[in-house]
């Protein structure tokens, strides 16, 4: 594999750390919201993981599966805020 | 070694960085709301990096224009996301954290006395509308 390719495999490497520091809070969060940002920060890493290994493997389909987790991912966050003020908790 | 690969891999450095303060901030800042902040900025830097990184690798046209899209995406959607989750936690009543006591004690009766007037001025609305 080519330079390029090497570092972009280790960058995903070091996002899949991040994420997984990031269990730690979910696992541990005093409060919902806590929990809910961890998993927010986790989407979010795992959305850079798939991008950058789609780039490093040289398959660019697999920035649409990017795309559509990231679009999932705001999904979820918006609606456990809204749905825990107006309805009292969803979790 | 061609400028573009250069600059793939000061973008790639970049962005993993970002992403470790973020990860540090969600672990060892103290409240909820230094976390949102620390989170929503570091994570949105560090996506937004190395998504330039990805869409300088991808060398077809519609793959680099996916990426660009993808990342003014992240660009939007993650503060969004981390306001309105902090919105929700100071609505349900989550206090800040506060090294001092004494500020503590003195915003505490400012806010219940709003609340309170708020609540005052609800019920009698609410029996104008039931009469």
């Amino acid at each position: 594999m080519t330079l390029v390719g090497d570092v972009l495999v280790a960058a995903a490497a070091a996002f899949v750390v991040a994420s997984l520091v990031g269990v730690y809070r979910i696992v541990r969060g005093p409060t919902m919201p806590d929990r809910v940002i961890a998993v927010n920060v986790i989407g979010s890493n795992t959305v850079i993981i798939i991008a950058l290994l789609a780039a490093a493997i040289g398959e660019p389909g697999a920035l649409d599966i990017a795309l559509v987790y990231a679009l999932l991912n705001f999904v979820l966050s918006i609606a456990i805020s809204k749905f825990s003020v107006e309805r009292g908790g969803v979790l | 070694m061609t400028p573009q690969e250069i600059a793939v891999v000061i973008l790639a450095v970049g962005g993993v960085f970002f992403a470790a303060v973020a990860a540090i901030g969600l672990v060892r800042l103290p409240d909820l709301y230094t976390r949102a902040h620390a989170t929503s900025k570091s994570e949105t830097l560090g996506a937004v990096l190395a998504l330039a990184a990805v869409a300088l690798v991808v060398d077809t046209g519609l793959s680099t224009v996916k990426a660009a899209l993808l990342l003014l995406f992240m660009f939007l959607t993650n503060p969004t996301a981390a306001h309105a989750i902090t919105r929700a936690a100071a609505e349900q009543g989550i206090e800040p954290w506060t090294t001092d006591a004494d500020s503590e004690t003195e915003t505490e009766p400012e806010t219940g006395t709003d609340t309170g007037s708020d609540s005052a001025t609800g019920t009698p609305a609410g029996e104008v509308t039931e009469s």
